[in-house]
């Protein structure tokens, strides 16, 4: 008799061990992905970092980055975290309406966010002579600045699609992912042809309240959603606060440390 | 994660504006202490590591739920921090090295300056 057939004889069969998220696989899908991304962006920082100190010609951040605006645009990427938790909190109530309204706003605030990095991106580039290619300076911005605008990118693509569920299932996250990544991809553009931080916040403003036009427009009385089914909203949430938190960091390390000009 | 009752809810939002408002904060005394005169460079990039980590706390604590999550969960959360800080201490002797380089680049030319 095996080891495992003695104690099963012994103590009857062991339950199974509790999942770490009970209430959803994906849940915990998304956190194992979003630990291994940490890991991506951990990777980038600390290569940052060893570039940066190992560098004393290493230019002084104030004297190239728009503090002012990025403030901007972290004040921006948390305020869209509180209306993605305002979302959440929404439909947990069964307020599908709310749920809309607040996802909208969560994604207007990310293309605001894009719209406005594609204004520093534009000013950097041709007006300051900034490149991947001149420096490590140039070469560390871009691809840690870039590598989290693509997740910003990503995460209005799919509260897009998230937006379109709730109004009208598997069709409706189709069309209104395709609406916010185009929207937004326009919203980019436009930013960066004019140079001009106005025109992002007023195209993220248009292209948010196009976001939120078209899920009214084909909405149908029944959602994917209820108070009782909203696992995908949270699992979407998730990756929009890491995107928050995220941020957070890049901010922190790459625009206010370092001495003062 | 477990739902909730109203009050459960309700006190949840609170919370959510609570913390909307002290990361707001922690943003204003960001931007604020870089221009704190006499501060030195070190202790400003201190203070912001520890004002940075604690927004970041605070979104995975209170918008991730992290808080009210299994507790293995949050160790599968900050696995990736504690190999981020082991990656910055394997790459301290590279820095060490570059900045060796560079200063000997700097020397021979300095002591040619000198005679």
């Amino acid at each position: 008799m095996s080891q495992a057939a003695v104690a099963e004889h012994d103590f009857g069969i062991e339950p199974a061990e509790s999942p770490l998220t009970p209430e959803s696989w994906g849940k915990l899908g998304m956190w194992i992905f979003l630990a291994a991304d940490a890991m991506s962006f951990g990777g980038l920082l600390a290569a940052y970092g060893a570039l940066r100190f190992g560098d004393p010609t290493w230019p002084i951040p104030s004297t190239i980055l728009g503090i002012q605006l990025t403030a901007l645009m972290t004040f921006l990427l948390i305020c869209s975290s509180v209306t993605m938790v305002e979302a959440l909190a929404s439909i947990r109530h069964g307020d599908r309406t709310g749920l809309v309204k607040f996802l909208a706003l969560t994604i207007m605030g990310g293309m605001a966010f894009l719209g406005l990095q594609s204004f520093e991106w534009t000013k950097l580039i041709f007006n300051e002579g900034q490149s991947v290619s001149r420096n490590n300076f140039g070469a560390t911005f871009f691809i840690l600045t870039g590598f989290h605008g693509c997740h910003v990118f990503g995460g209005v693509t799919y509260l897009s699609a998230i937006l379109g569920r709730a109004v009208r299932g598997t069709s409706g996250a189709i069309i209104l992912g395709l609406v916010g990544a185009a929207a937004t991809i326009v919203v980019i553009v436009l930013t960066s042809h004019t140079v001009n931080g106005f025109v992002a916040v007023v195209g993220a403003l248009a292209a948010g309240g196009l976001v939120y036009g078209v899920a009214n427009a084909i909405s149908t009385p029944t959602g994917a959603y209820s108070a009782h089914h909203n696992n995908e909203v949270e699992i979407a949430a998730l990756y929009w606060h890491f995107v928050d938190l995220i941020w957070i960091l890049v901010f922190t390390f790459v625009y206010l440390i370092g001495p003062r000009s | 994660m477990s739902v909730h009752t109203p009050e459960q809810l309700a006190q949840e939002e609170r919370r959510y504006l609570q913390v909307f408002f002290w990361l707001a904060v922690l943003t204003a005394l960001e931007i604020g202490v870089i221009y704190v005169p006499g501060l030195p460079t070190f202790a400003i990039g201190l203070v912001l590591v520890v004002l940075a980590g604690t927004k970041a706390a605070l979104v995975a604590l209170f918008f991730m739920h992290l808080s009210l999550e299994k507790r293995t969960l949050t160790y599968v959360a900050l696995t990736p921090a504690v190999l981020c800080v082991l990656l910055v201490f394997a790459l301290l002797p590279d820095l060490g090295a570059f900045t060796r380089a560079l200063t000997h680049a700097e020397r021979p030319a300095a002591a040619e300056a000198h005679h």
